[in-house]
C-alpha cells in the first residue's frame, strides 16, 4: 500500500487563496484516483505561501481489473454492423455472447480491462488537476501557456512504499516531476529531496518551513499574547486577521513594537483601521488606559540581530502612515469645529454624484433629511434633531479620513460630530445609520438613528424603484436586498408600527414629473437641470403627506407648472388616470406596490430563517395593512406558533373543511352566506355546541384583535379546532330541509369569518 | 541569468548613488538602460517603453528612472513621505525569465540591503490600469512592512493579451532610498554625496517645487483650461490614428502610435490635475478614466499593427 506525495512548489500564492486551494486540490486529486479505481485510507492538505502539499495514504499500488459488458447489435445485424462494433470493443467474434432478449438476440461483448498502475493514473489525474485548478485569478507567465497562481515551479509527486519511494514521472508545460523540494526562501533555500511525507515534512521543518497554517497561526498567537502579556498588554483579536498572516509566512516570529507617543490620541478605530489594513499589524491594548499602544508584527523569519532591524523598520513605516492618518485627523477636526463646521463637507458633496439619474449626494442628504424628519415623530424622536442628524450623517464622505479609509465612514462622522458639538444622539447616527449592513449585524435601537437609518434606506429604495434599476437575479449591484432586509429588521426589531405605502408613493411622483418634463418643451440644458434637481429635491415629501391619490397628483402638477411656468402636457385630467398611447391607463402607484412586494419577497426570507413558513407569510400577506411590516410580522408569528400545535395543526382541516362546502354551496347557490345563523334551527347537540364555542371565541378574538394582540386570538381559534371537528362528524351540513341546510350553511361562514381574522387561512398548507 | 555571489556592498551615502546602483545592476543583467520619458506621467509603466513595449511578440528588456506626477499626493513637502512629484525605476523583461524573483531580490542587495537582517516579502496585490485598459498579477514587495517595489506579471494592456507575459518591476526610488539611508523624512535625505564640496539634500532640490505644485494643483490650475486641454488632446491623439498607415510624402508604412500615445498621456495628466483639484465627481470619473481607456486601447491596436508591435509586411 504505497502512499502518494505531492507538492506544487510556485512563487508566492494569496493569503487569501491558500485554504481554498489546499481543498481544491486535495478534492481534484482524491476524486480523480478513485474514479479511476484507486482507493486510498485517507489523504491530507496543507499550504504554504508558496506550496500546496497532498498526502494520500494507504493507495492501491493499481487499479484492479474490470471486466466491463457492452450491449452490441442483434445477431442476425448485417455483417457491417458486428464487425463495427467488435473494432469498438476491441474483441473477436468468439468472445461475443448471443442472449435472448425481448427484442431478439442480441450480442454482448465481455471487455477485459486490464488494471492500470497507480503512478500512471496519478501522473494524468495531477496534469489534470493543475491544467483546470479553480484559482479565483490565474495568470501566464513567460513564453508559456499554462496557467496557475503565479508562476509554478516544481512539481514533487513520488509514490513511496517501504522499499523507497519513487518519482511518479510526468511534464506539464516543461515542469518535469521530481523528488525535490525547496525550504525557506531566505534562512534554507536548497533543494531538498525527500522520500515520504514525514521525512518531508520533518525536513521541512528543519528548513524554517512550518507546514501547518493551523501551526502557524497558533505560534503566532500563543507568541503574540506572552509577548503582550509579560508587558501587561492584551493583543486585541481578528481571527480573520490572524489567518491571513499566517499565510504570509512560512517561519513565523513575532515581533512587538511601540506607537509613537504622538499618535496614541488618534480615535482607537484609525490606529486599529490603519495598522490592520496597510501593516496587517494586530493592535495591542494597554487594559489600563484602554488605549491601543503598540503592535505586533510577525516577520517571515529569524535574524541575527533577533529582529531588531526589521522592527525597527516596520516602526518607521507605521509612523509614516500614521503621520498620514494624523494628518487627515487634524484637518478634518478643523472643519469640523470651523464657523461652518460639517456643512462645509456637506456642501462640497453638492459636487459629488449618487448616481447619474438620482442627483447628487447633497440632494440625496436633503431627501433624507426631509424623510427623516416625517418618520421622526413615528419612532419617538424629535423632528428637528432627526433632520439634523441626516444632514450631518453623509457628510463625512467629504473627510479626508474617509476618502482614505472609506471603511471608517459613518464612525468618523460621529466623531466629528461630536467635535462639532452635536448631541450624542445625532453622533450616533451618523454612524449608525448605515447599519444594519449584514443579516447578523445589529440594528440601530436609538430613536434618532432609526430614523435616518429608515430615510436612507427609503430613499434607496424608492429612487432605484423610480428608475427602474430593481435587483434581477444574482445583480443587485445597489445592494437594495439588503437596504431592504435592513428596513425590515429596523422595523421588526424595533417593533415600529409605520403603514409603509405613503412613503412609497413617491415612486410614482418621481415617474409621473420625468414624464411630464419629457413631454413638454425644454430647452435649455440649464433649465433641464433645474427641473431634474426640483424632481429630486426632497422639498414635496412634507406636502405629499396623507393626501389620496388625486390629491397628490394635483399637487404635483401644480407644483411642477409653477416650477418650470409651463402647463402640464396632459391636460385637466387627473395625472394618474392618463391614457398612454396604447389605451393604457398610466397608475404612477404601480411601482409602489412593487416594491412592497418585493419588500414582502425579503421578509419571507427573513422569516424562513426564523422557522416561520412561506405560506402563513402569505396568509398573512393576504390581510389589511400589509404595508405595516411589524403588524404582518405579529400575525405571522401568531399564526406560525399556533400551527405547531396539535389544535392549530388540525383547526386548517376543519376550517378548510367548512370553508369548501361552504364555498361550493355558495357557487352552487350564487348566494353569500353571511346573513348569522340562529342556534333556534340547531338540530343536533354538536351543532349547538359549535354555537356555544364559537360565542365564547369571539367574545376572546373581537377583544383580542381591537388590541391587534394576535397570540391570543389564534388561541382562542385553536380552541375551535375540537367543537368544529365534532360537528362535522355528526351533522351533514346538506340536510334535505333547506332551512337547516341555509342555517349550517351560515354557521360555516361564521366559522370562516372568525378564523379569518388573523390571516387568510385559505392560503396555508395542510 | 544566475545569482551573483553575495559580495559586500559598500553602504550608499545618497540618493543617487541607489539610482547609480540600480541602473548598473540592471545593465548587468542585460537591461537596455533607457532613460526618462519627456512628458508629465503618473507612473513609470506609461512610459512607451513598458506600455506599448509590453505588447506583441519581440523580445525586450528595459530599466529606466521615470519622474513620476501624482498631483493628489501633494502636501507641500510636509509629509515625510508623500510628494506629487517623484522617482520610480522600472524595469521590463519581456519574456518574463524564470528567476525574476531572484533578480530582483539581486537588485536589492546591490544597493545595500543586507538580507540577512531583512525581512522580505512578496504580499498579493493585483495591478489594474482602468486608464490603460491594463491588468496584470503579483505583489508589493515588502521590506520590514514598507512597501518598496511593485512586481506584476502583465496579462492585459490596452485591451490586449499579453503574449508572451512581460515582468514589470516598478520600485518607489524616494522610499526605498530613504529606508536604505536611514532617513525618516525625505526632504531630510542627501541628494548628492553628503562629503560632496557643494552637499544638496532632497530639500535643497525639491522643497520649494512640492509647494509651488501642490498649491497650483489643489487651488490654482485653471479647470476650464485643464478641461478644453483634456478635450484637445483626446481629439488629437484621435485624428493622429485616424491617419492612412502609409504616409503619402513618403510612400512609407508609417503608424504614428508613437505621437498619439503622447496626447493619450497627456489627457492623463489632464484628468489627474482635474481630480486633484476635486472637480470630478464619482460618476464623471469613471466616464473620464473610460475616455483615457478608449485612446489608450487605440494606441494599443495601432502599436500592434507596426513593427516593433510585432507586425512584418510576410505575416500581414
Amino acid at each position: 500500500m504505497p502512499d502518494l506525495l505531492i507538492e506544487l512548489f510556485s512563487e508566492e500564492i494569496p493569503a487569501r487563496m491558500q485554504t481554498r486551494a489546499a481543498q481544491d486540490l486535495q478534492k481534484l486529486v482524491t476524486n480523480g484516483l478513485v474514479e479511476a479505481g484507486l482507493t486510498y485510507a485517507s489523504a491530507a492538505a496543507f499550504s504554504t505561501p508558496r506550496r500546496l502539499t497532498l498526502t494520500v495514504e494507504g493507495m492501491l499500488d493499481a487499479s484492479p481489473a474490470v471486466v466491463e459488458e457492452r450491449k452490441g447489435p442483434k445477431a442476425d445485424a448485417p455483417q457491417k454492423a458486428i464487425d463495427g462494433f467488435l473494432r469498438g470493443a476491441g474483441v473477436s467474434r468468439d468472445d461475443l455472447e448471443e442472449r435472448d432478449t425481448p427484442k431478439g438476440k442480441i450480442l454482448f461483448a465481455k471487455i477485459n480491462k486490464p488494471g492500470r498502475p497507480a503512478s500512471e493514473i496519478i501522473a494524468e489525474v495531477l496534469e489534470q488537476t493543475i491544467r483546470s485548478f479553480p484559482w479565483p485569478k490565474s495568470m501566464r507567465w513567460g513564453s508559456g501557456s499554462l496557467k496557475w497562481v503565479r508562476p509554478l515551479h516544481s512539481i514533487l509527486c513520488i509514490l513511496s512504499a517501504e522499499d523507497g519511494a519513487q518519482v511518479v514521472p510526468m511534464n506539464v508545460d516543461g515542469i518535469t516531476s521530481g523528488d525535490i523540494t525547496y525550504g525557506h526562501r531566505f534562512l534554507a533555500p536548497d533543494a531538498i529531496k525527500v522520500n515520504n511525507f514525514e521525512d518531508y515534512e520533518a525536513k521541512l521543518t528543519r528548513a524554517n518551513v512550518v507546514l501547518r497554517a493551523d501551526a502557524r497561526a497558533e505560534t503566532i498567537w500563543n507568541d503574540a499574547t506572552n509577548v503582550a502579556f509579560a508587558s501587561g498588554m492584551e493583543v486585541v483579536e481578528d481571527a480573520g486577521l490572524l489567518a491571513e498572516v499566517a499565510g504570509l509566512v512560512e517561519w513565523p516570529v513575532v515581533l512587538m513594537g511601540n506607537i509613537a507617543e504622538d499618535f496614541l490620541g488618534l480615535p482607537p478605530e484609525v490606529l486599529q483601521t490603519s495598522m490592520k489594513e496597510h501593516q496587517k499589524f494586530f493592535s495591542v491594548r494597554n487594559p489600563k488606559t484602554g488605549r491601543i499602544e503598540r503592535f505586533i508584527t510577525v516577520a517571515n523569519r529569524t535574524t541575527t540581530d533577533e529582529g531588531a532591524t526589521i522592527l525597527a523598520g516596520n516602526e518607521k513605516v507605521l509612523s509614516a502612515r500614521l503621520a498620514d492618518a494624523k494628518f487627515f485627523w487634524e484637518n478634518d477636526l478643523r472643519v469640523a469645529t470651523s464657523e461652518d463646521g460639517m456643512a462645509t463637507w456637506v456642501k462640497a458633496l453638492e459636487n459629488v454624484t449618487f448616481h447619474n439619474k438620482l442627483g447628487t449626494q447633497a440632494e440625496l442628504i436633503e431627501r433624507m433629511a426631509e424623510l427623516a424628519g416625517e418618520l421622526a415623530p413615528m419612532v419617538g424622536a424629535k423632528k428637528e434633531e432627526a433632520m439634523e442628524a441626516a444632514r450631518v450623517a453623509k457628510a463625512d464622505l467629504s473627510s479626508e479620513m474617509v476618502y482614505e479609509f472609506p471603511e471608517l465612514q459613518g464612525l468618523m462622522g460621529s466623531y466629528y460630530a461630536k467635535a462639532a458639538g452635536m448631541s450624542d444622539a445625532v453622533a450616533a447616527a451618523a454612524q449608525e445609520h448605515y447599519a444594519p449592513l449584514g443579516p447578523s449585524d445589529d440594528v440601530p435601537t436609538a430613536p434618532v438613528s432609526v430614523a435616518v437609518a429608515l430615510a436612507e434606506k427609503i430613499d434607496k429604495l424608492t429612487g432605484f424603484w423610480a428608475i427602474d434599476e430593481k435587483p434581477t437575479g444574482s445583480k443587485d449591484p445597489f445592494a437594495l436586498r439588503r437596504a431592504a432586509l435592513g428596513v425590515i429588521r429596523i422595523f421588526v426589531e424595533n417593533d415600529v408600527r409605520i403603514s409603509l405605502m405613503p412613503f412609497l408613493y413617491r415612486i410614482g411622483e418621481i415617474q409621473f414629473l420625468s414624464d411630464f418634463v419629457e413631454h413638454v418643451d425644454i430647452t435649455t440644458s440649464v433649465a433641464k437641470e433645474a427641473v431634474f434637481e426640483a424632481i429630486m429635491s426632497g422639498e414635496r415629501i412634507p406636502k405629499l403627506k396623507g393626501k389620496d391619490a388625486d390629491a397628490r397628483f394635483e399637487f404635483l402638477t401644480e407644483w411642477i407648472e409653477d416650477r418650470i411656468g409651463v402647463e402640464s402636457p396632459f391636460g385637466d385630467d387627473n395625472p394618474n388616470l392618463v391614457v398612454d398611447e396604447q389605451g393604457e391607463r398610466l397608475d404612477y402607484d404601480q411601482a409602489a406596490h412593487n416594491l412592497l412586494s418585493f419588500l414582502h419577497d425579503r421578509l419571507k426570507v427573513y422569516l424562513k430563517d426564523q422557522g416561520i413558513r412561506h405560506d402563513i407569510i402569505d396568509a398573512c400577506i393576504a390581510m389589511p395593512q400589509n404595508d405595516d411590516l411589524t403588524l404582518l410580522v405579529k400575525r405571522a408569528r401568531a399564526l406560525s406558533e399556533t400551527l405547531k400545535t396539535d389544535d392549530g395543526e388540525n383547526l386548517i382541516q376543519g376550517f378548510k373543511r367548512a370553508n369548501n362546502i361552504l364555498t361550493q354551496a355558495e357557487e352552487a347557490d350564487g348566494v353569500e352566506y353571511s346573513y348569522g345563523a340562529d342556534v333556534k334551527f340547531a338540530e343536533t347537540d354538536e351543532e349547538r355546541a359549535l354555537f356555544k364555542a364559537l360565542d365564547a371565541a369571539e367574545a376572546i378574538i373581537t377583544p383580542a384583535m381591537e388590541k391587534q394582540d394576535f397570540t391570543t386570538a389564534m388561541s382562542a381559534m385553536a380552541s375551535l379546532r375540537g367543537p368544529i371537528d365534532a360537528f362535522f362528524e355528526a351533522v351533514q351540513v346538506n340536510s334535505e330541509n333547506p332551512t337547516v341546510r341555509r342555517n349550517r350553511l351560515n354557521l360555516l361562514s361564521r366559522i370562516r369569518a372568525t378564523c379569518t381574522s388573523v390571516a387568510d387561512l385559505t392560503k396555508v398548507d395542510g | 541569468m544566475s545569482k551573483t555571489p553575495a559580495k559586500a556592498v559598500e553602504k550608499p551615502r545618497s540618493f543617487q548613488s541607489i539610482i547609480l546602483a540600480l541602473q548598473n545592476y540592471w545593465a548587468s543583467k542585460g537591461c537596455a538602460v533607457l532613460q526618462p520619458y519627456d512628458m508629465e506621467v503618473g507612473a513609470g509603466t506609461f512610459h512607451p517603453a513598458t506600455t506599448l513595449r509590453s505588447l506583441g511578440t519581440q523580445p525586450w528588456a528595459a530599466a529606466y528612472v521615470q519622474p513620476s506626477r501624482r498631483p493628489t499626493d501633494g502636501r507641500y513637502g510636509e509629509n515625510p513621505n508623500r510628494l506629487q512629484h517623484y522617482y520610480q525605476y522600472q524595469v521590463l523583461i519581456k519574456p518574463s525569465p524564470p528567476d525574476l524573483q531572484e533578480l530582483y531580490l539581486g537588485s536589492l542587495e546591490a544597493i545595500g540591503i543586507n538580507m540577512d537582517l531583512h525581512d522580505i516579502r512578496f504580499v498579493e496585490d493585483d495591478w489594474e490600469s482602468p486608464t490603460l485598459g491594463a491588468w496584470g498579477l503579483g505583489w508589493e514587495v515588502w521590506c520590514d512592512g514598507m512597501e518598496v517595489s511593485q512586481f506584476t506579471y502583465f496579462q492585459q494592456v490596452g485591451g490586449h493579451d499579453c503574449h508572451p507575459v512581460s515582468g514589470e518591476l516598478t520600485y518607489g526610488l524616494e522610499r526605498l532610498a530613504m529606508y536604505v539611508l536611514g532617513v525618516d523624512h525625505v526632504m531630510d535625505m542627501p541628494f548628492n554625496d553628503p562629503d560632496a564640496l557643494i552637499p544638496l539634500t532632497y530639500r535643497d532640490v525639491f522643497k520649494q517645487t512640492e509647494e509651488e505644485y501642490a498649491r497650483w494643483n489643489f487651488d490654482t490650475a485653471n479647470t476650464d483650461v485643464l478641461l478644453r486641454q483634456f478635450e484637445e488632446a483626446e481629439a488629437h491623439c484621435k485624428h493622429i490614428l485616424e491617419q492612412p498607415p502609409v504616409d503619402p510624402k513618403t510612400g512609407k508604412r508609417i503608424i504614428m502610435v508613437h505621437p498619439a500615445y503622447d496626447q493619450c498621456i497627456k489627457a492623463s495628466h489632464m484628468f489627474n490635475l482635474l481630480d486633484a483639484r476635486g472637480v470630478i465627481s464619482v460618476t464623471e470619473r469613471q466616464a473620464y478614466i473610460g475616455r483615457v481607456r478608449t485612446l489608450a486601447k487605440k494606441c494599443a491596436d495601432a502599436f500592434v499593427q507596426t513593427a516593433a508591435g510585432g507586425w512584418s509586411e510576410d505575416a500581414a
